[in-house]
Order: structure tokens, then sequence, then C-alpha cells
């Protein structure tokens, strides 16, 4: 097939989505009004664990404008008092026994006006016996410890999940035989992904009929319907999950809240719709954490640098009920990735997972499951071993690079890397950022007394979850559809399982489909986020629409294609073989000038279309992976750290991502600043912290801190192209990449600046009072 | 008990009784219908609700609406003239300064604020002057990238008028 144009692939294609929101005509879950709408506020506990001994709401109920009190016993009069969680545990709806983190829910108001029912709320009395809070999985693992989950029969301790990768014996055997053994433990704090927009719904079923239309704040709409029909009881065909715009997502709107159950069961009650939207600290202080990982790595090393071995064991701090959003079959994610961009002979991971008196949710922030905390590890350690034997944290990265032709690559805990060049990402980022002359700035700098650093992050990504034989959720396999039809006047609607949050998928899907069928990308029109009205798939999170929903799109297109070859060849006079898609058009083989159009085309599928055929032109297709996809980048910063203040300054930012193929090139770019800056957020300010009874500090943005445009960094950006060679477009995903990549690059660097005083770690957040004190005790220990 | 206010809202008179504890954001977003201001904290840090109030930006989550009796507010809703998108839309657009839209509102009506007291800022002065929106998506690179091409635009009157999509 002879492309000779370039196609649309590839193109810096203004977003189709752009004119509503910069207009105010987006419509998010807020916006929405139906008639006879009444408004649902929840109590949340104020303690972190305490035994309720009973929910008085009377008063509340008499309140003019309150419609109804729901409290956990309501709810467990309908089998609703709980529910079951994405990891396959369970979570309370509204408490009956106990609350168990602070906001957890334990009542609800539904009020003809928000404002009534924020003020029935107060009207409720609980009465609560306070007990012993546990606010990390060290005291959840000390003997003693309370039982947080003691309604479970099997329960009698903390304990979640004991879960291991790799080969302990190989591995143990690695260190047995190193020359030198470096070792890190940090903790990566507990971090809230924050969209700018809260999670809510508006739930509106129609008793008469059965009907149940909820509109919700979801990245995974089908999942949801699904388990919704499991939860609830309800028929599948009667639940339409509807995602309207979703101002932001970041994996906080993967799992299913309990508002979401309680508006639904409330409006199906009442008869009436339901809208609860959380207020900001609702939202930070119940909805999905991420992170919250201890983690300790060992690695073994030869003295010349060459890796033998890495060891790592993590306490995972799940909160109060174990909700991860991941693939049912990983019980930490992908954090196995753990090896990363290098050729480890031998790896050995062990976790530990328990509960805690804090929200639950274990989200993927910006994230493929755990690999953020992987990739952290590993480029933290691999700096530190260079420190150790004395060589340059560049020169020992390049030393164990997994080389270009080792692809694909098997890693020892089990993933096949589909394609890389490591060296390629890193050389570039070097040569921009003119890595050897900061190394003589630094030298100077340092001269002068100042703390001046460098810090480099060669991640190795893991998206696109996922093949069906590894990767489901609940049983639900990780693959996504797709549907094309072409209209006669060529015209296309493409309707795909996975969902933008800001992502730009109705301008980057409609590329795709252009690409392959040669119809102008303006004349696609994408749907998504309807259930009724797209494909089920499972959503978009974990970097996964361009390696799955993305897939489906191209293999859709590929489908109708063949038949429009076809219908072509028929319009042509001429054998199927000798049809050419030269885009835009369908030529003759050997003779260019006899051509037709994928309007021709599309006309004719209606309208003389050879005999024997179907009349139309659409598809569906269901993409099930072959594999991972495994997006790659070098990531390099200098900073200047004020040793009076702590404070750190990034004086340069260069950021080289190889995703493969670049559908839109502006929107991937888009993407890399946005993760940057969440990246930086996360190494610089945002941590979700507790006290020791369980309150949670960081319950409203004066606390819990996200960066602004004043201290965000400026980036400089590069790029590879390793196509990945299994996607039918070579592309990889690219949402998540510098999320998981720059935090250690920023770290790394301040470490770095600091190592005239021989800091070897600080951890997460790295605010100016965590480095002034790291600055202090070691200038105390020198 | 509701207390009457007068505003002129986007150049319409607009007469609301309101609790004198409502807030401006909500009579603009539920009272009013312009759902374009957003709210994404109920504690005056993000932004997403910036509105003008005779001419200058302010969050209209920390305004109560029977302060802003007598007063003039402008929305995002009113900023595209006679079908064109001002240059600050426009810009936001070319320069992918806008990825989930939520905060998008917000920050144009910010930016409109500075570009209206200084018509040439630095990237400094608009990395300032947006401090108070916050952005969870782009990293703020194309944002203050927009600005600065509105900012020119507005001053040279370079580029053609963008119609309302």
């Amino acid at each position: 097939m002879a492309i000779e144009a370039p196609g649309p692939i590839g193109q810096r294609i203004k977003r189709v989505e752009d004119p509503k929101f910069i207009t105010g005509k987006g419509r998010y879950l807020d916006d929405i009004q139906l008639q006879g709408m009444v408004h649902l506020a929840i109590l949340r506990s104020p303690y972190a664990h305490a035994k309720i001994n009973s929910v008085d709401g009377s008063a509340a109920q008499e309140m003019p404008g309150v419609v109804a009190v729901v409290t956990g016993e309501l709810m467990a009069q309908h089998n609703l008092a709980w529910m079951p969680t994405l990891s396959g545990d369970t979570q309370a709806v509204l408490a009956t026994d106990k609350v168990r983190f602070q906001g957890q829910e334990v009542a609800a108001v539904i009020a003809d006006d928000p404002y009534v029912a924020k003020d029935a709320l107060e009207r409720i009395e609980v009465d609560y016996e306070p007990l012993g809070v546990v606010v990390n999985p060290q005291t959840a693992a000390a003997d003693g410890a309370p039982v947080i989950r003691d309604e479970k029969d099997d329960q009698t301790d903390n304990l979640i999940y004991h879960w291991e990768s790799g080969d302990k014996e190989k591995t143990d055997a690695a260190f047995a035989g190193a020359d030198v053994v470096v070792s890190l433990d940090t903790h990566y704090p507990r971090s809230h992904p924050s969209p700018l927009e809260t999670c809510g719904c508006v739930a509106d079923v129609d008793p008469a009929t059965g009907q149940a239309t909820i509109y919700m704040t979801s990245q995974a709409p089908h999942a949801i319907r699904t388990v919704f029909a499991l939860v609830a009881g309800l028929p599948e065909e009667n639940i339409r999950i509807i995602s309207p715009d979703l101002g932001g997502g970041f994996g906080n709107k993967v799992p299913v809240y309990p508002g979401y159950v309680v508006a639904t069961a409330a409006s199906l009650l009442l008869g009436h719709p339901v809208k609860w939207i959380e207020d900001r600290t609702e939202n930070l202080i119940s909805t999905g954490f991420a992170r919250d990982f201890h983690m300790h790595g060992e690695m073994a090393l030869k003295r010349d640098g060459t890796m033998l071995g890495l060891r790592t064991s993590l306490l995972a701090d799940e909160g109060a009920f174990h909700a991860d959003a991941q693939p049912s079959k990983f019980k930490v994610g992908l954090f196995h990735i753990v090896t990363g961009s290098y050729d480890l002979p031998a790896a050995h991971v062990e976790a530990d997972g328990y509960y805690t008196n804090k929200a639950p949710g274990g989200v993927a922030y910006r994230c493929s499951f755990r690999v953020t905390e992987a990739s952290y590890l590993i480029e933290r350690l691999v700096q530190n071993a260079a420190y150790e034997l004395g060589m340059d944290p560049a020169d020992i990265r390049k030393k164990n690079f997994i080389e270009k032709d080792q692809f694909p690559y098997e890693s020892v805990t089990g993933f096949v890397y589909d394609s890389g060049d490591y060296h390629a990402a890193m050389d570039l980022a070097l040569e921009k950022i003119d890595y050897a002359g900061l190394r003589e700035e630094q030298k100077r700098e340092r001269a002068d007394g100042k703390l001046w650093g460098v810090g480099l992050a060669s991640f190795t990504e893991v998206v696109g979850a996922g093949p069906h034989e590894d990767y489901d959720i609940i049983g639900i396999k990780m693959n996504d559809g797709a549907e094309l039809r072409i209209h006669p006047t060529g015209k296309a609607i493409l309707k795909i399982s996975s969902i933008t949050q800001g992502q730009g998928h109705e301008t980057t899907f409609a590329q795709i489909v252009a690409e392959e069928l040669g119809i102008q990308p303006e004349d696609i029109k994408v749907m998504h986020g309807d259930t009724d009205n797209t494909p089920y798939g499972l959503g978009t999170y974990a970097s996964r629409s361009t390696p799955v929903s993305g897939a489906a799109t191209a293999m859709v297109a590929r489908r109708v294609g063949e038949k429009a070859r076809k219908i072509a060849a028929h319009l042509l006079e001429v054998s199927e073989e000798d049809v050419e898609f030269n885009r835009p058009n369908y030529t003759v083989r050997g003779a260019p000038d006899r051509a037709v159009t994928i309007q021709d085309v599309a006309f004719a599928a209606y309208t003389n279309f050879p005999d024997g055929m179907e009349a139309g032109l659409e598809a569906n297709y269901y993409y099930d992976p072959p594999n991972l996809t495994f997006p790659f980048g070098t990531y390099a910063v200098a900073v200047e750290v004020d040793p009076e203040t702590g404070e750190w300054d990034v004086k340069r930012m260069v950021a080289v991502d190889d995703c493969g193929v670049r559908i839109n090139p502006m929107i991937v770019e888009g993407q890399i600043h946005g993760g940057l800056t969440e990246g930086y957020g996360i190494a610089a300010m945002q941590q979700i912290a507790f006290d020791e009874d369980g309150n949670c500090i960081g319950s409203n943005f004066l606390d819990y801190l996200l960066p602004t445009a004043v201290e965000t960094p400026r980036f400089e950006l590069g790029e590879t192209v390793t196509p990945s060679p299994h996607h039918p477009i070579g592309a990889k995903g690219v949402g998540e990449s510098a999320t998981v990549g720059s935090p250690a690059a920023y770290v790394n660097a301040v470490i770095d600046a600091l190592q005239p005083l021989g800091v070897k770690n600080i951890d997460m957040p790295l605010t100016s009072a965590n480095v002034w004190e790291a600055i202090q005790a070691a200038q105390a220990g020198s | 008990m509701a207390e009457h206010i007068s505003l002129t809202v986007n150049g319409s008179p607009r007469e609301l009784d309101v609790e004198p504890r409502r807030l401006l954001v909500q009579a603009i977003r539920e009272d009013l219908g312009l759902t374009g201001t957003h709210v994404g904290c109920d504690t005056s840090q993000c932004g997403a609700c910036t509105v003008h109030l005779d001419g200058k930006a302010v969050k209209s989550c920390t305004v109560l609406a029977v302060q802003a009796d007598g007063s003039d507010v402008t929305t995002i809703e009113a900023l595209a003239q006679d079908g064109q998108l001002h240059p600050i839309q426009n810009a936001f657009w070319e320069k992918h300064g806008l990825q989930c839209g939520f905060c998008t509102p917000g920050m144009i009506m910010a930016a409109a604020d500075l570009l209206e007291r200084d018509d040439d800022p630095s990237d400094a002065e608009i990395r300032h002057a947006i401090e108070g929106n916050f952005c969870r998506c782009t990293g703020y690179q194309n944002i203050v990238a927009a600005i600065r091409e509105a900012a020119a635009v507005m001053r040279e009157g370079t580029s053609a008028p963008t119609p309302v999509a």
C-alpha cells in the first residue's frame, strides 16, 4: 500500500473539543438540572475509628425542605449498606457498625435545596465511641493493633495480602556475589489526584419503568454499569451511565463511591432525580487516594557498575477498605516493572498490604497501576549506586540499559518490553540540557559554596492493560470496543468505549480513522461516555486509551476498509486485488487516474453495491491487546537549593519522551506538560498527611498544596520515536509517562545538589521545610 | 429571609431574591443559569469561579450575591462579542491552552483582567497574574503562551477574527 502524502496521523490539528469549553458551554456534571431534581448531602465521620452506638435523623427529617434522611440501617434494609470494591473487598456505603476513617459516609440527607441538605446534616445526631487508631502500615502490623475490619469473619489482623514476584533464590545468589550493595528506604507519600471538578452524579430512576439513567463523573462508565447491575440487582439493560464532560480525572473518577450508590437508591425510592456533588474537602478526604507505599529497595552491583540484582519490599497503606482500582491479578498493580530500563538478571519483589484508618481507593493517579512508585524507587537507587561507586549517574544508566537489539526484552519479573532505544532518548536529553556543561557549572558553583544539582530519570512505563489472559477487573477483561459507521455522504460516526477527560479523544481518534480511510478528520464525529450508545470497554485510565481503544479504532476502520475496497472494485469494475488505497482515493493498480473516493464508496454502499453484498458501511471491533506497550524516556533537571531556607529552584527541565508514533504531537506535548507538572507537585508539595488520631491534614487546597503557574517550571521537550511493533499504528500512550518519570528526576536533582553534605535521601514531598531539615541534620552529623 | 438585589449581568439588568448567605457563584450558576462559571474548591484557591465584578476579576465563590447588588457582572458567556471569539479565547484554542476545560473560563477571565491592566506582560507577569487559578491538566505552559499570543494580537490587531463555532 503506497502512501505518499503525509496522513492525518502526526498532524497538529486544533482540538474539536475546544470551542464549547472556551465559551463556557461545556456541560459538566454539576451543570445538569432535571425536572424535580433534589439534592443529596452526606454526613461524614469526624473520627478515624469509632463504634457507632446510634444514628438519629429525626430532627433533620423535620426540617422544612428535607425530603428524606438516609442511614446505614435504611440502606441495610435494602441490602445496600455494603458494596463490593474493584479489588474484591467490601466497602461500607453508609456505616452501620463502625466508622473506619475520618470522612467516612455515615448518613445522608436529601432536600429540595443543596443549602438545606447541608444544614440538615448538622441536625443528625450520631453517638460515636472512639476506638484506637491506626495511621500507618507499621502500626497496623504490630501485635495488639486494633483490628479495623473486625466485621469480616476471616479477618483477625490488619493484613490484606502478601504478594511476591520474581525469583527470590536467584536474587539472593546475586546479592551474595555482589561487590557492592546499595539500599534506600523511602516513603512515597499519599497523594490525591484532585481533578479540578470533584466527583458526583445525578441519578434519575423512573420507578414505573425501572429505567435508571445516571449521569456520573466516571472514567469507566461501562464497568460502572456492570458493577451497578451486580450490586443493586438492576437489569443491566435498564441502566444507562452517561459521563458528561469531565473536569479532569487522573484516576480519581475510576472507583465506585458510596455517594453514587446512595443517590441511585434514593432516586429509586423517592421517584425524583437526585444530585450528589462533592465539595472539595469531601473529595480530598474520602475519594481515591494514590501511592502511600513505604518502600525498601536494595541493588547489588559489581564494582564496575554492572547491575546484578534488585530486591524490594513494600508496606502498602491501603486505607480502611481495599479498593485499589487495578487488574485483579496483581495485588500491587504493575509494581514489578521495578527493574525499569535496566538489564537486571535477577529481581525479587515482596509486598504486604495493610488496612489502616485512612480513606480507601488506591487509584492509578495519572499512572499505570503503581508503575510510578516502581519507577521512582529504581531511579533513586540507581543514583545512589552511582554515588557509591564514584560513577556519573548518566554513565551507570547507560552501562546497564537494555540495549536496542535486545527488544522484545523479557524482564525477570515477567514483562515482555515491546520496543525501546533507551540510549537515544538519554543522549538527546543530555545534549539538550548540555549535561557536560552543567557538570562543569556545578563544579564552579560548588566551589563558590552553592548547592547545585543535576538529576536524571530514565523511566520505562508499562501501559495499555491489557491482554485478556492476565488483565481483568473483577473478571471483566480489559479489552475495548469501537464502532464505526460511514453515512451515505461519506461522513462518519465513531463510537468508542474510552472517554476523554481532557485528552482530546474527539480529535485524535478522528485522526486515526482519517488515516485509515481517507475521510477528513472534521467529517468524523467521535462519541463516547454514554453506555447506551457506545460499545463496551473498560474506560480511560492507566494510559489505556491510545493503546487499547485507539487500536480498536484503527482495527474497526480497517474492517470497514475491507468492505470499502470491495465496493471500490465494484465501482471501478476491476477485481478487488487490483484496488489500491492511495489516501484519499481508491485507485486501480497501474492506472492511478482511475480513482474513486471514500465518499463515492460510502454513497455506493447504500445506493449501488454489488449483488450479494449487504447494504451499509459499518463495523464493530473489540481489541484484545497482544501485549502491553512500554513508553520510555529520559528526564533531566537542574536545580539550585538555597541552604538557608531549603527552597529549591528548577533552573532547567528537559523531558525526552518516546511514546511511539504521535497521533497529534500538539496534544502529546500538552499531555507531557501536564504530567511533568503533576510530577513536580508530587515531588515538591502534594501530600495527604494524617495526625496520630487519623485527622486528615490536607483536606482543602490551603493545606493540600498544588503547583500554580508561579512554581511550575518551564519545560523543554524532546522526542524520539520507537513504534510499538504490536500496536496497529505503532502508538504507545503518553498521558502518564511524565507523572511516572519526573518525580525521581526532580528529587535526584535536589539530592545531587546536597551531595557535598552527604544527604542520601529526603522523603517526598520536598517542601522547603523538609529540605532544610535534611540540610540541618547533615550539617549536625558532619 | 431573601434579599432583593439588582445586577447587570453580561449587559442585561437582572433582579434576584437571594438568601444573604448565597454565594455569587451560585446566583450566577443556579439562579441565572450561566454554568460556564465553575466551582472547583469552595475556598478561593482554584479560581475556576473567576468572573468580572465591575470590571475586575473576582472569585465569585468568595463574594456574597448581596454584596454584588448594584454591580456589573461579566461571565465567560459574554466574552465573545458579535459572534466572534475574544482574542484570548482564540489564543487558548490555537495554543492548546486547555484540556478538560474546567479551569478554562476562570483562567480566561483572569487573563482578560490582566490584559486590561497590562497590554504587554512578560511571562513572569502572566504567571503571577494567574497564580490564583489552578489548572490540573496543562502544566500552564501553553496557557502562558496563549495569553502572550492574545496580548500581541490585542496590541497589534494582527489576527483575523474567529467566529464562535
